[in-house]
């Protein structure tokens, strides 16, 4: 017969759990889909491990190839990325940056890590661009 | 979106492309079939940096600018998200909105002439901005191109005032709904770029490509270092001056009629 102390530890410890149960599906960020899957064709682009650990990596070097040298290849260009992984939000609307909606802001929002690219850089694809994607 | 101001070639465009179809034929003779002569093309590919071997610049002939005309700056507005066409500094005056190009009214006081032309980021051979710049932001580009790495400007404004043209603004608010290939934002400044996405894909600037459209042809664009294009062939027979030649800073841009 168990003992009223391992009953009451048992019942207190499941009390405590519950809300961490709970919470199991915030416990990981809610990211949108890309357009495409990767794959050498569409050139999107590295394994998915690889950019979640390395894409703040990647885009760096890239930005100082292209402003500094002019090399506009797609690989890692920051407009080829969000062309491709842009996503609606509940209005039908193209995500902002900010709304959890937005590929970058999904992950970024959750681990609160800021970053600055959309102050100066479109946040949605625009038909405007002659060297990014045009996105209907 | 709308498409820039308008899609035609301007001369000087077409002759660049003849000029490259020709030299590109008379080189595949004689070569071996398959092989490229990459030296040959204007046309670097995605995955090329931009070279010394050109130095790209501008001709403005002020006698055939449009006085009252601004199609050029309209054109730069347009492509570039600038002015009129972006809305979102509701607190800044016309003043301190930025300016990447501007029409500008000379008059000879004692002969009463006027003149009209006009004026953006000269890109110097020797640049003030870049002398100045604490950061490393302003830079020149290996083909003369002068830009602003907005990456690690810190805004503190000291290129603005070293310019000798007034070329540069700085951006005092949160802007929105940038152009994708022209990324601006608060805190740093910023100047013409000589339309840097479209020269890297073999274009011409959004400012000259209007002018033509008007029908002034009052500008040119090209290689300063490629003897046989327009722009020089241009200079050599009809000259072009410097403004504030005496500053020696080998500008980029040229002025006829002055
Ligand atoms: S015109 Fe002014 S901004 Fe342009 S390169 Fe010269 S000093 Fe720099
Ligand atoms: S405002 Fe930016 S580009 Fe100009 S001098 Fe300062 S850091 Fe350099």
């Amino acid at each position: 017969m168990l003992s009223h102390k391992t009953i009451i530890s048992t019942l207190l410890s499941v009390l405590l759990l519950l809300p961490v149960f709970a919470q199991a599906g915030d416990l990981m960020p809610v990211v949108p889909k890309a357009k495409a899957k990767a794959n050498p064709d569409t050139l999107c682009i590295r394994d998915v491990k690889d950019m979640r650990k390395n894409h703040m990596k990647y885009i760096l070097h890239k930005r100082d190839k292209t402003l500094r040298e002019g090399v506009r290849t797609k690989q890692d260009s920051l407009a080829e990325c969000i062309s491709c992984h842009i996503s609606k939000n509940d209005k039908g609307e193209y995500a902002s940056f900010g709304d959890s909606k937005h590929f970058c802001s999904s992950c970024h929002n959750f681990a609160a890590v800021n970053i600055d690219c959309f102050d100066c850089h479109n946040d949605k694809p625009t038909a405007a661009s002659k060297t990014g994607s045009t996105i209907k | 979106m709308t498409q820039p101001v308008n899609n035609k070639e301007t001369t000087t465009d077409i002759y660049r492309r003849q000029f490259l179809g020709k030299t590109a034929a008379a080189a595949g003779l004689a070569l071996a079939p398959g092989m490229i002569l990459t030296e040959v093309a204007h046309a670097r590919s995605a995955d090329q940096p931009a070279s010394d071997k050109n130095r790209w610049g501008l001709l403005i002939n002020t006698n055939k600018c449009g006085t009252g005309c601004t199609a050029c700056v309209s054109a730069c507005q347009t492509e570039n998200g600038w002015g009129e066409i972006n809305k979102s500094e509701p607190h800044s005056k016309a003043s301190q909105k930025a300016v990447w190009i501007r029409k500008v009214k000379l008059k000879d006081k004692l002969t009463g002439h006027v003149q009209s032309l006009p004026l953006m980021c000269q890109h110097c051979e020797h640049p003030p901005c870049v002398d100045v710049c604490p950061t490393g932001a302003s830079m020149k580009r290996k083909d003369g191109i002068v830009l602003v790495d907005k990456h690690i400007c810190i805004g503190c404004r000291y290129c603005m005032m070293a310019c000798p043209y007034k070329a540069r603004s700085f951006i005092h608010e949160a802007l929105e709904n940038q152009k994708v290939h022209a990324p601006r934002g608060k805190g740093t400044v910023e100047s013409c770029t000589m339309c840097v996405h479209r020269v890297d894909t073999d274009g011409t600037p959004a400012c000259v490509e209007a002018c033509n459209a008007e029908g002034h042809q009052a500008m040119y664009f090209g290689d300063l270092k490629d003897s046989n294009s327009a722009i020089s062939v241009e200079l050599r027979n009809n000259g072009g001056q410097q403004l504030r030649q005496d500053l020696a800073l080998n500008t980029g841009v040229r002025y006829q009629g002055l």
